[in-house]
């Protein structure tokens, strides 16, 4: 059986260090499962948070050998024995302890999203919405809240001062699914311009190409969205893409 | 009653549990006007509930319109073997619909007809095709309307917060006691009512399709308040885990599969499920392939395919290929989609199942069979409550959702726990709302059972020279696993309640290192304690109980018997120690008994 070093981030918020841990992973193990072995058998203080282990719930993000991921995803097959594997909680939002991170700055951000406003039924009191137009909204809802590509997103990571009034690409994909939901009739507007400032985005896509449920953030939801803050000085365009669920071409 | 020691918070109604029958007891509640507080382990939108794939069962009649409650309710008793609640499985048949269409219009976007409205899927022992989805990850959507129809509600959510025991003033609830995950402070919520809905007991078996926090904590919590649980015998073990490699054992495989055409074959590639059709579903079952293939497009000409016989029947299937030596490589069976449906339309409706195989196993499943076997999934039995109210046996308490007893009998459907936690979480929230607004004389709470419950939650940390929680835990699982499973009997049933005794004492002994901050040493060793009294609750019921009846399959008494047939188990905690006794199941009236008797 491969055992690996698993160098993990061990502390708190006065101090903290990385520790090697020496741990056995049979074949198709994940990262979690090896930090759930250390926990049971080295270190059962060892701060992780998880919930399904099949990359459904979005607990156990962190930043494996530098690079954001979902741990339950990632086996332990892509590592090489020789070199010791670097664990450390994702580092864009305040450390709690360990791997464990103070992410409440994703729930505070969800709460100032204009919620959805409904246009009246059909006779029959219920709503008919056709496959076509809700693709791209289905794309959206996918997301898990990993908030990795909050944590990538260099807008939030590098500049403190930016959290006050940006909200970050998962915030995007939120605001733009409900820009095209078919009932919805809601102008988010100024929402997006001025809380959640889509300006400061400046299409890195980094926050795409970590995204584990491949959601394709910024071309179909940041992009869309900055167009259309371009467009909202035309209402006829922007109703005409509202009603249709288009994201690009107008017909 | 102020103490510097812990932190106070008030509400009229406090919801334990953010899962789907959390989030609509907490929404119900505060349309009502009272002020809540909804109390999770997790993060909110993590709860089990976002876990849910196959989809939620409604009687739309978008796809058979020949579908309506009184056959979503047939088929619920049916597979439950008549021993549900019936008017809880009444309520749940006719308000699963408005429920549905209740989360489309706060935003959920399930899958679409062609014109246009909810799409349903075929799901085992539904006579129709009745599961509103969203591909393989219903209850994602589910929970995420919820969260964000939720949190502009005005509720107040307390998230990463474990509650630990309730308290009463007299013979009703006045609060409850908890701490915070991340740093570990003792919190007191003083509340007129509770609704507890806190999910299952999975974690007590070590094959399992739940995560860390199914310790079985609401039904202990409901258990040591004097609240009574029923049905605690009846564990589902769902038929299609993981088995694949180690590490992914018992992560759940989506009934949907079947649901969309995927046959179950043993190693000889035979479609065992035709050799194990039961007696009791003959009439609605095919009993040859070209049948069950044609079922698929003609329902109205065709009988089912025994590949969606109910949970318990294909589950104990898969265990006899098993043992006959029929099974696979890894010790499973295969499931087979890939032979009947292209590659396009397996990736678009099971997209999380392509993704699962394909990243943990290294399988596409669109070109392979998978490898399934048996997980422990769910449990049937709960807190014993009023069908309409959702009320406990003790003033003030509440319970809905998976936590909850008697809707789904002896074994429940596929996809009638997401509707059951939508119906049944607005009546908790409802009830416990008006009951809250009907309380009489003050809320109070007594500073001594705080302040020990307080003392108890931290010895563990202060002890020296006991054991690791993990081990404890692992023993556990590997007790109820081997001996209270799928298949039990009498001497095993007894071996595992002595090593219960055991591991209690164990237990007592448990040690954590590390201090309080998010220690999940700590939080393992405290889950213990709802854990053993579960795993105890589930092995006396399933000694007591000495037949063979959905969940609950005694190879010491293999038939299902008419006298226990009118019985449900009791448990109930009586001056410190369990009691158990036999009780009657409702009567059910008259005219839905006749829809048992109008045909096969
Ligand atoms: C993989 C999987 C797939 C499934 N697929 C389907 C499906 O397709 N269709 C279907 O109908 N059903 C399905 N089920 C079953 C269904 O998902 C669950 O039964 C249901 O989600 C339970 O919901 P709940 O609201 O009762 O509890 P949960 O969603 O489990 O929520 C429990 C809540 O209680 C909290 N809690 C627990 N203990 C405490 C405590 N001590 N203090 C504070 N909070 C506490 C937890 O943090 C959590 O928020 C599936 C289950 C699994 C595991
Ligand atoms: S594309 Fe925009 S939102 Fe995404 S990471 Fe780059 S700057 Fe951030
Ligand atoms: S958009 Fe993708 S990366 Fe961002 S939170 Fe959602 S799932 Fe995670
Ligand atoms: S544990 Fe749920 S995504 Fe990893």
């Amino acid at each position: 059986m491969p055992t690996f070093t698993m160098r993990i981030f061990r502390g708190d918020t006065a101090r903290g260090e990385f520790r090697d841990y020496r741990v056995e992973a049979e074949e198709g193990m994940v990262v979690l499962d090896v930090i759930h072995r250390v926990q049971a058998t080295q270190a059962p203080d060892l701060a992780v948070r998880w919930n399904c282990k099949a990359g459904k719930c979005g607990s156990c993000s962190a930043e494996v050998d530098g690079r954001p991921r979902l741990m339950c995803m990632t086996r332990m097959e892509l590592f090489s024995e020789r070199e010791p594997v670097t664990v450390a909680p994702i580092r864009a939002f305040p450390l709690i302890r360990d791997l464990v991170t103070d992410v409440s700055f994703n729930f505070e951000k969800a709460k100032t999203i204009p919620p959805l406003r409904l246009k009246p039924p059909e006779p029959d009191g219920t709503y008919r919405m056709m496959q076509e137009d809700i693709d791209r909204i289905q794309e959206f809802h996918k997301c898990i809240e990993c908030f990795l590509c909050q944590d990538v997103c260099h807008v939030i990571r590098d500049h403190e001062e930016n959290k006050r009034a940006f909200a970050g690409p998962r915030v995007f994909i939120k605001v733009a699914s409900l820009e095209m939901h078919p009932l919805d009739t809601r102008d988010r507007t100024e929402f997006v311009r001025a809380t959640a400032s889509v300006g400061l985005c400046n299409i890195t896509k980094c926050c795409t190409e970590v995204c584990p449920e491949g959601i394709h953030i910024t071309d179909n939801a940041i992009i869309p969205l900055k167009e259309r803050m371009a467009d909202s000085f035309d209402p006829i365009v922007w109703l005409l893409r509202k009603f249709r669920g288009q994201t690009t071409q107008p017909a | 009653m102020a103490n510097a020691d812990y932190e106070t918070h008030e509400h009229d109604v406090i919801v334990i549990g953010a899962g789907g029958a959390g989030l609509r007891a907490a929404i119900e509640a505060a349309a009502q006007g009272v002020s809540v507080g909804l109390v999770c382990k997790s993060l909110l939108g993590k709860a089990h509930t976002v876990m849910a794939e196959g989809g939620i069962a409604a009687a739309l009649g978008n796809v058979w319109p020949e579908d309506n409650w009184q056959v979503h309710f047939r088929d619920t008793m049916r597979g439950g073997k008549m021993l549900n609640n019936w008017r809880m499985a009444q309520l749940h048949a006719q308000e699963a619909p408005e429920r549905v269409l209740e989360l489309e219009r706060w935003g959920a976007l399930f899958d679409r007809t062609k014109d246009g409205r909810i799409l349903q899927r075929d799901f085992g022992g539904h006579r129709y095709a009745r599961l509103a989805h969203v591909g393989d990850r219903t209850g994602l959507e589910m929970i995420r309307t919820l969260q964000y129809h939720g949190i502009h509600q005005g509720i107040d959510v307390y998230m990463e917060c474990t509650i630990a025991r309730l308290l009463k003033d007299g013979e009703r609830v006045s609060g409850a006691v908890g701490y915070w995950r991340p740093h570990g402070k003792v919190v007191l919520f003083k509340a007129k009512a509770i609704v507890l809905a806190t999910g299952g007991i999975g974690k007590a078996w070590k094959i399992t399709s739940n995560s860390w926090e199914y310790t079985g904590d609401g039904h202990a919590l409901a258990l040591w308040a004097g609240a009574d649980l029923i049905d605690m015998e009846f564990v589902q073990f769902h038929p299609t885990g993981m088995v694949w490699p180690p590490s992914v054992r018992g992560i759940l495989v989506t009934e949907g599969v079947r649901g969309d055409g995927g046959m179950l074959k043993n190693n000889q590639g035979e479609r065992f499920m035709f050799n194990y059709i039961p007696e009791f579903f003959k009439g609605e079952t095919a009993d040859n392939e070209e049948e069950a293939d044609r079922w698929y497009d003609d329902k109205r000409n065709n009988r089912r395919t025994p590949d969606l016989l109910p949970r318990d029947e294909v589950a104990r299937a898969i265990n006899a290929e098993m043992k006959a030596g029929r099974g696979s490589p890894h010790g499973g069976v295969y499931l087979d989609i890939a032979s009947r449906r292209t590659a396009d339309y397996i990736r678009k409706r099971l997209p999380s199942m392509y993704h699962q195989f394909k990243e943990l196993a290294g399988v596409d499943i669109t070109k392979e069979p998978m490898e399934v076997g048996p997980t422990c999934h769910y449990v049937m039995g709960g807190v014993r409550v009023d069908a309409d109210s959702t009320a406990a046996t003790v003033p003030g308490l509440f319970a809905a959702g998976e936590v909850a007893g008697g809707m789904h009998g002896s074994n429940r459907l596929g996809g009638n726990s997401l509707s059951d936690l939508l119906v049944f979480g607005r009546r908790a929230g409802l009830h416990a709302a008006l009951y809250a607004k009907d309380f009489g004389g003050a809320l109070t709470v007594d500073a001594g059972q705080v302040d020990a419950v307080a003392r108890e939650l931290v010895e563990p940390l202060a002890r020296v020279g006991g054991e690791n929680p993990y081990a404890i835990q692992a023993d556990l699982q590997e007790t109820m696993q081997s001996l209270v499973g799928l298949i039990r009997t009498e001497r095993e049933l007894e071996e595992a309640l002595r090593k219960l005794e055991a591991l209690k004492a164990r237990a007592k002994r448990v040690r954590v290192e590390g201090g309080r901050t998010y220690n999940p040493g700590w939080h393992t060793a405290l889950d213990l304690r709802s854990l053993l009294a579960v795993a105890e609750c589930c092995a006396l019921a399933a000694l007591e109980r000495k037949e063979s009846r959905g969940g609950h399959t005694r190879d010491d008494h293999p038939y299902t018997d008419d006298q226990w047939g009118k019985v449900n188990v009791v448990l109930r905690l009586k001056n410190g120690t369990l009691q158990l006794s036999r009780e009657p199941l409702p009567e059910m009236p008259g005219e839905l008994r006749a829809l048992f008797q109008e045909r096969k």
